[in-house]
């Protein structure tokens, strides 16, 4: 059987086409988010309507950024959409953290996306380990009263969804190794690096 | 029911909804029709509870919007200076401006009746099934079949 010919007709038809057509422009987002390439990688921050940050992560393809993305919808709103604008104070933090400066106070953040046991670790890490300082994983266990839990404090900071915001790079194995990071142990290294060079 | 983020939405049909609402109502309201289109969908999202095809429901969205739009138009009063503009062939809407009409075609299904105008561009802009259609236009499967065919028929007369 021969195929049957082309409908050019319907070729038209399909092919309009609306060459000034711009997206579409929202006035709010229960989510913002926005997404730049850092000296430390990809990374994605996200916002709540309030300005309130609650994602800093790391987002080096795709796949992490849909994840990341997914995450936000399902925790917070679907209601995401790609807003710079609401991200401007944090961004600017960002980049003055990266570029070896101290900044002058971090963005507001909440631990919306953090699991129970993630948010004591979160909320000491950021009130016990400053800018240039260092702890381990064991040091943080027992500040959270749970002292034989090193290696489930590892794993709370391993999914830190507050990356550099909270300086989960700052905690290190008992030995001084650098362990793991979200976004790699050279961006741990390199975050490290630049708070000692600030010293 | 897990929504997916707003955004992919956006990203992956804004310029469909673009296509659609400018073929549904001309060039002079189709930015209006479609940027009001996905205020309305922004607003209905997070309470979607049985929509199974998203990409459906903004289209049938974005329907509802040009046929406000429509309603708008046609109560207001239109001067006509030019006597042909009032004649029985003059458009019901302005065609849509399109690159790609050399062949005239969308000055033509500007003149089509209403139904089968929609049918048409819901079936090939949209990229609808008849089942589709039949939803958005709450009308059968067998209607949507004959405004589109019927529609064809018309333009391949004309065009020949």
């Amino acid at each position: 059987m021969t195929p049957a010919p082309p409908d050019r007709l319907a070729d038209v038809l399909a092919g309009f086409d609306v060459p000034g057509a711009r997206p579409p422009d929202f006035p709010e987002a229960d989510v913002s988010y926005a997404v730049d390439d850092t000296p430390i990688g990809r990374m994605l921050l996200a916002c709540t309507a309030s300005g309130v940050l609650v994602a800093s992560l790391f987002t080096p393809n795709t796949a992490a950024e849909g994840a990341a993305l997914e995450r936000l919808a399902t925790r917070i709103s679907p209601r995401v959409l790609r807003r710079p604008q609401p991200l401007d104070a944090a961004r600017r933090w960002l980049d003055t953290y990266l570029s070896g400066r101290r900044p002058a106070c971090a963005p507001a953040w909440a631990l919306t996306l953090a699991t129970p046991f993630q948010v004591p670790v979160l909320t000491t890490l950021a009130a016990r380990v400053g800018y240039g300082d260092r702890a381990t994983y064991g040091q943080l266990a027992d500040w959270v009263g749970r002292p034989r839990a090193a290696r489930a404090v590892g794993t709370a900071l391993g999914g830190n969804p507050l990356c550099v915001v909270l300086p989960c790079h700052r905690v290190v194995g008992a030995t001084g190794s650098l362990t793991g990071y979200a976004g790699g142990l050279a961006a741990k290294r390199y975050l490290l690096e630049l708070e000692s060079a600030e010293q | 029911m897990t929504l997916p983020p707003f955004q992919l939405l956006v990203d992956a049909h804004w310029r469909d909804v673009a296509r659609l609402a400018h073929a549904l109502v001309g060039p002079d309201d189709g930015d209006d029709v479609a940027q009001q289109a996905w205020l309305q969908a922004w607003a209905a999202y997070p309470s979607l509870t049985s929509v199974t095809n998203l990409r459906g429901w903004l289209f049938t969205v974005t329907y509802r919007c040009a046929t406000d739009a429509h309603r708008g138009r046609s109560r207001r009063a239109v001067p006509v200076a030019d006597p042909s503009l009032a004649s029985p062939e003059r458009p019901a809407i302005d065609p849509p401006v399109t690159g790609s009409d050399e062949s005239g075609v969308w000055q033509l299904v500007a003149t089509l009746p209403v139904r089968q105008r929609e049918a048409v561009a819901l079936r090939y802009v949209a990229d609808l099934d008849h089942a589709a259609i039949a939803a958005v236009l709450g009308t059968s499967t067998v209607m949507s079949r004959r405004l589109v065919s019927d529609a064809l028929g018309t333009l391949r007369k004309a065009l020949t």
